[in-house]
């Protein structure tokens, strides 16, 4: 009988990870919301995880600091990695971060700043609105026509510009 | 990541509320992995696409009601060991949800009885007395309604469509309709849930379910089956199908042959 192969080995996700610590660490929660504003969305990386609306509680305690994330849709597979790059970050700065998810209220995108509506619309992707997009982000035509209700990722839809023909990305409104 | 953050109410009947949450969360599992079984072979791109991503998000909300009933039970199980370890007779699902895929109609179908039901209960959930179980359904139902908007529409489009596609969906629903009864029979489980406040009886939800569900199934120019027969034994766990024994060798292979793998 043959010997079962043990699976291979897989690091911690954060172990064995040169730490890279500039200056002194982040001293208000101002500072630590800047530091997060910093972090793409990994999907989107025009826009970042504060954009997004998805960090909804910073409270540093000394080094040692909690942030509350929120998922966009429960199954999005990106929070997993944002949650990850957070602590990342938070332990370049020096701080000792603990990340918890809260589903309570729940995400919805009129948390999305104006800022990353414009990010979204430069990038080509129509950013969300009540009745369907408003206009097509390459060309600014208004007559538009839903390709399909889902897309590449949880958060969006395939809709095509009757103008310039040109197939996009819808955010969708949630 | 941790739990969430609202405290459990003072007194609840530990035991009914894991068995409620199992159940909330097996159906989510079970129907999630049925639908990721198109992934990649679906009719058509954007059909392929709407597929998975309601798969998706079905899982997600399976983390969610198996990780609040993992912490309910206390016993120091996760949501992934409720999920990759327990057997056949383990499982709350529905019958429904367990059925095989068949052809895209009665996958179509399945889902369209399925979230009709979902999302009438999960906007009654969101009233819930307890506030883990409440903020659960909210964040799901927003989903939820989507999937039912999407499974209606091409309900709709297929029945009103082809004789081929009508003779499919037609079929389909011969076929399912008598697997619908269970999502509106009440059982003992139920009822310790609507007497503490954390759930509406299914049989609450059965008016406001019919009439939805016919609507739309007329507007399909489907003949929906008479008799009332209904089968079942699968959310109290009695009498799975077979079905359900083969669908979780694919889903927990990996567990079950290296018992506790991570990555």
């Amino acid at each position: 009988m043959v010997a079962r192969p043990a699976p291979a080995p897989v690091p911690g996700a954060l172990a064995d990870r040169p730490v890279r610590r500039d200056g002194p660490p982040p001293a208000t929660e101002g500072d630590v919301w800047a530091l997060l504003s910093q972090i793409p969305d990994p999907e989107i990386p025009v826009i970042s995880i504060t954009d997004l609306g998805i960090v909804r509680e910073v409270a540093l305690d000394g080094r040692a600091v909690r942030v509350a994330i929120t998922p966009t849709y429960s199954g999005c597979p990106a929070t997993f990695v944002i949650a990850i790059a957070v602590e990342a970050a938070l332990l370049d700065a020096g701080l000792t971060p603990t990340v918890t998810s809260r589903i309570d209220p729940p995400w919805t995108t009129d948390w999305l700043t104006e800022a990353a509506r414009e990010k979204l619309r430069r990038y080509g992707i129509a950013p969300p609105a009540t009745r369907g997009p408003e206009a097509c982000p390459h060309c600014g035509a208004t007559t538009v026509t839903q390709v399909s209700r889902h897309g590449s990722t949880p958060c969006k839809a395939q809709w095509r510009c009757d103008a310039c023909a040109e197939p996009f990305d819808y955010f969708k409104c949630h | 990541m941790s739990a969430t953050d609202p405290r459990p109410p003072a007194s609840q009947p530990a035991a009914e509320l894991f068995e409620f949450l199992c159940r909330m969360g097996d159906n989510t599992l079970v129907l999630g992995h049925r639908l990721s079984e198109w992934c990649g072979t679906a009719p058509a791109l954007e059909e392929d696409i709407a597929t998975a991503n309601t798969a998706l998000d079905l899982i997600g909300q399976t983390q969610m009601w198996l990780g609040l009933a993992a912490e309910t039970e206390g016993a120091g199980r996760s949501a992934d060991d409720l999920a990759m370890t327990r057997d056949a007779w383990d499982f709350r699902n529905l019958l429904l949800v367990e059925q095989p895929n068949g052809d895209f109609g009665r996958t179509l179908m399945r889902s369209f009885l399925f979230d009709a039901w979902h999302r009438l209960m999960l906007e009654r959930l969101t009233l819930s007395g307890d506030p883990r179980v409440a903020a659960i359904a909210a964040k799901a139902v927003k989903e939820v309604a989507y999937h039912a908007d999407r499974s209606a529409e091409l309900v709709v489009a297929l029945g009103d469509g082809t004789e081929e596609s009508h003779g499919r969906m037609q079929a389909a629903l011969d076929r399912l309709w008598p697997y619908a009864g269970e999502m509106l029979a009440d059982d003992a489980i139920d009822r310790a849930m609507a007497e503490a406040g954390i759930a509406p009886l299914p049989s609450a939800l059965a008016d406001p379910w019919e009439e939805s569900v016919r609507t739309t199934l007329t507007r399909a120019t489907l003949t929906v089956p008479e008799g009332a027969f209904a089968h079942r034994g699968g959310k109290d766990g009695a009498r799975h199908s077979e079905h359900l024994g083969h669908m979780l060798t694919t889903m927990q292979w990996l567990q079950r042959a290296y018992p506790g793998a991570r990555w």
